[in-house]
C-alpha cells in the first residue's frame, strides 16, 4: 500500500493550503493575543464606560482606537475576540483530546479482545449516540450548574466544558478505532506479533494503534469543529462560559440582547468569526478525508457532521 | 419463537434498561439538588422541627428505598409538584410539550419536503453546476451553528423588513386536545423563522446522506439490470433507486432525532418559544428541581420510543435484516 502524505500532498492543492493557512494565522492569533491585542478586556481599569457600543472603525460614528467596535461595557471587540477564540480553540482542543483518549482506549480494548468487553461498550455508544450530544452536554452542564451553583461554576467552566463535550463524544473515536483494529486484527503482523509471545497491551498500542493513524486524523479534524460548535451553543445558552470570561459563544450571547436595538457588531463580528473557523476545519477536513481515502463516498461525514 | 418476536422482546428489553438507567439519574439529580423541604416550609420552622420533618417525609431513608419509593411514584406518573408553578411537574412539561412537537413537525416535513428531491439530483447529476452549488451550502449550512443562523434570521425578517415575528407562538388552535399553531394564519407565521432555522442545520446532512446513499444505490446491479431492461429514467430512478435510498435514510432520521430535539433547545431560546426545553433552561436557573426531573423522564422517554420504534421499523421493511 502507497503510504499517503497528507503534508505534501497539502502544498500542491491551492484550496486546501489556503484553508491550512487562515487556519494557522487564527490558531497563531489566538494562541498571541495578549501581545496582538490591543487593549485588555479583563483590566478593568483600561475599560471606560463612555466608550460603549461604539461603531466599528470604519462606520461614521467609530473611533480609530477600536477597529471592531465596543461592547456594552466598552470592551475592545477585537481584543474580546482574540481572547474569546483562544478560550473556543482552548476547550475545542481540549475536549477532543479526552475524547481521544477515552475512544482510543475503547475502541483498542473492545476491538482487540471482543466478546462481552466490546458488545457492552458497542451497546453503550449506540444509546449515548441516539441522544445526541449536544443534548447529553446540555442536560449534563445544565445539572453542573444547578449542583454548583453560577458562581463557582463560573470558575470550574473551561475544565466542565471540556470533560462534558469530551465524554459527550467518545463514541465516535471509540467506533473509528473499533472498526480498524478489527481489520488490522486479522494481517499477519499481529499474528507474527502474537506468536512471538508480545503482551497484548505492546500489540494493541505499539502495533495496531500506528496503524489506525489516518482515520484518527480524518475525524479529529471533524470532531474539533464539532466540539467548537458545542461550546459556542452551550455558551450561548448560558451553559458554558461566563461573559467575564467570555468564549466565541458567550460574546455572541452577550450581543444578542442588543441586536434588536440595531446594535449588530457586538454579536455579528464574533459570529462571522466563529463561522470562519469552523468553515475552514470543516473544509480541510473534508478534502483530509478524500486525500486519506479516494474510495470513501462522502457518507462517513455524514456521520459525523455533528452539531 | 419467530426471529422477529425475539428481536422485538430483546429490543423493548434494551429500552427497559436505558429508562431505568435514566431514571436513576433523574433520582440522583433530585436527590441531590435543592433541599425540598425549604421549598415546602420556608425559613420560619426551627432545625428541629426540620429534623423531625425530614423524619416524617422519609427523607432519611437508605438510598435505595428512596430510589424505590421514586420510582413508583414515577411509573404512576407521578414526579412531584414544580416548585414555580406550584403544580404537577409532569403536568407543566406536557403542557408545553405540544409547543415543542409543532417545531419537530414543522421541520421534519421542511426536511423531508426538501432534502430528498435536491440529494436525489446531486446524486443523478454529480457534476452539475447546481449539483455544486448545493454540496457547496451544505457545507456552509453545517458549518453555520444553529443559533446564529436564528438571530440573524430575527434580524432580517423581524427587526429590518418587519415580515415575521420575532418571537412567542402567536394565536394557536386547539385540535383534539393539541394546541397547535398550524392552523391559524398567525401561528404558522410564528412558525416560520423557528423552523427554517432548525431545517437549516438538518437539511445539509440529509441532503449529503441522501446524495451518498443515492449514488451507492445506482452503481447496483439490479440497477443497472433495470438500465438494461430499457425502463424509462424517472422510474430507474424515482421507483426503483429513490425506494432503496430511504431505508437508510429513515434510520439516520431516527438517531438524528435526539439531535433535533437538542437544537430545539437553542431555538426556543432564540425565539422565546414555550416549549419543553425554553422551559428546561428556565427551571435550571431558578433550581426547580422537579421540572428538571420530569424534564428528564419526559426526553428520556421519547428518545427510548423513538428509537425502539425506528430500530424496529427497520427489521420490519427490510429484507436483509433477517440475515444479518
Amino acid at each position: 500500500m502507497k503510504k499517503i502524505q497528507p503534508f505534501r500532498l497539502l502544498f500542491q492543492d491551492k484550496g486546501a493550503f489556503l484553508n491550512a493557512l487562515l487556519l494557522f494565522l487564527i490558531l497563531l492569533a489566538a494562541l498571541l493575543a495578549p501581545i496582538i491585542a490591543p487593549h485588555d478586556p479583563y483590566d478593568l481599569a483600561t475599560i471606560d464606560i463612555m466608550d460603549s457600543e461604539l461603531p466599528p472603525q470604519w462606520l461614521a460614528e467609530g473611533d480609530a482606537r477600536f477597529i471592531f467596535g465596543t461592547d456594552d461595557q466598552g470592551r475592545d471587540i477585537f481584543s474580546t475576540i482574540l481572547y474569546g477564540l483562544r478560550i473556543s480553540l482552548f476547550i475545542g482542543i481540549g475536549a477532543v483530546c479526552v475524547q481521544l483518549l477515552l475512544g482510543v482506549v475503547i475502541g483498542l480494548y473492545a476491538g482487540y479482545f471482543g466478546g462481552r468487553l466490546d458488545a457492552f461498550f458497542m451497546r453503550l455508544a449506540d444509546i449515548q449516540l441516539s441522544f445526541s450530544t449536544l443534548m447529553v452536554a446540555i442536560i449534563a452542564l445544565a445539572i453542573l450548574q444547578a449542583t454548583f451553583g453560577a458562581e463557582s461554576y463560573e470558575n470550574l467552566a473551561v475544565l466542565m466544558l471540556i470533560l462534558v463535550i469530551g465524554i459527550a463524544e467518545w463514541p465516535q473515536y471509540a467506533r473509528t478505532i473499533r472498526a480498524s483494529v478489527l481489520a488490522e486484527r486479522k494481517k499477519d503482523y499481529v499474528d507474527a506479533a502474537r506468536s512471538l509471545g508480545t503482551p497484548s497491551r505492546k500489540i494493541m498500542f505499539g502495533h495496531i494503534l500506528p496503524n489506525t493513524f489516518s482515520p484518527i486524523l480524518v475525524i479529529s479534524t471533524l470532531q474539533v469543529a464539532n466540539a467548537i460548535i458545542a461550546e459556542a451553543a452551550l455558551s450561548f445558552l448560558g451553559l458554558g462560559m461566563p461573559v467575564t470570561k467570555p468564549s466565541l459563544g458567550s460574546l455572541i450571547r452577550s450581543g444578542f440582547d442588543y441586536l434588536l436595538s440595531g446594535t449588530w457588531w457586538i454579536t455579528a463580528i464574533p459570529a462571522i468569526v466563529l463561522i470562519v473557523v469552523i468553515l475552514n476545519i470543516n473544509l480541510l477536513g473534508d478534502w483530509l478525508r478524500d486525500v486519506m481515502d479516494p474510495r470513501a463516498v462522502a457518507n462517513r461525514a455524514d456521520e459525523h457532521a455533528g452539531p | 419463537m419467530p426471529h422477529w418476536l425475539t428481536f422485538t422482546i430483546h429490543r423493548i428489553g434494551q429500552g427497559i434498561l436505558v429508562l431505568l438507567a435514566i431514571s436513576f439519574i433523574s433520582f440522583l439529580v433530585q436527590d441531590n439538588l435543592g433541599d425540598p423541604l425549604r421549598e415546602m416550609v420556608g425559613q420560619a420552622v426551627s432545625e428541629a422541627e426540620r429534623e423531625q420533618l425530614r423524619e416524617d417525609l422519609g427523607f432519611n431513608a437508605p438510598f435505595m428505598t428512596k430510589y424505590g419509593r421514586f420510582l413508583s411514584r414515577a411509573i404512576q406518573g407521578d414526579l412531584g409538584d414544580s416548585y414555580q408553578f406550584k403544580q404537577p411537574a409532569l403536568h407543566v412539561i406536557l403542557e408545553r410539550f405540544p409547543a415543542t412537537f409543532d417545531l419537530v413537525i414543522g421541520t421534519t416535513l421542511l426536511v423531508t419536503l426538501l432534502a430528498i428531491p435536491l440529494g436525489c439530483y446531486c446524486a443523478i447529476r454529480p457534476n452539475a453546476f447546481t449539483s455544486r452549488m448545493i454540496m457547496v451550502s451544505s457545507i456552509v449550512g453545517i458549518s453555520v451553528p444553529v443559533f446564529l443562523t436564528g438571530i440573524y434570521a430575527i434580524y432580517l425578517f423581524a427587526v429590518l423588513l418587519h415580515w415575521l415575528p420575532s418571537y412567542g407562538r402567536g394565536e394557536t388552535m386547539n385540535l383534539l386536545g393539541w394546541e397547535t399553531g398550524f392552523l391559524t394564519l398567525d401561528g404558522l407565521r410564528h412558525l416560520v423563522l423557528p423552523c427554517v432555522t432548525l431545517t437549516s442545520i438538518m437539511l445539509p446532512l440529509f441532503i449529503r446522506l441522501v446524495r451518498s446513499e443515492m449514488m451507492e444505490v445506482l452503481q447496483t446491479p439490479f440497477i443497472r439490470m433495470a438500465w438494461a431492461k430499457g425502463l424509462p429514467r424517472r422510474k430507474v430512478w424515482f421507483v426503483h433507486a429513490l425506494k432503496n435510498t430511504l431505508l437508510p435514510v429513515v434510520t439516520v432520521g431516527g438517531v438524528q432525532f435526539g439531535s433535533l430535539l437538542a437544537y430545539t433547545v437553542l431555538t426556543e431560546t432564540i425565539f422565546q418559544w414555550p416549549g419543553m426545553g425554553f422551559m428546561f433552561l428556565d427551571a435550571i436557573n431558578r433550581v426547580d428541581t422537579p421540572l428538571i426531573v420530569a424534564y428528564l423522564m419526559v426526553v428520556g422517554v421519547i428518545f427510548v420510543v423513538t428509537n425502539t420504534l425506528v430500530d424496529l421499523t427497520y427489521r420490519l421493511i427490510n429484507p436483509m435484516a433477517e440475515v444479518e
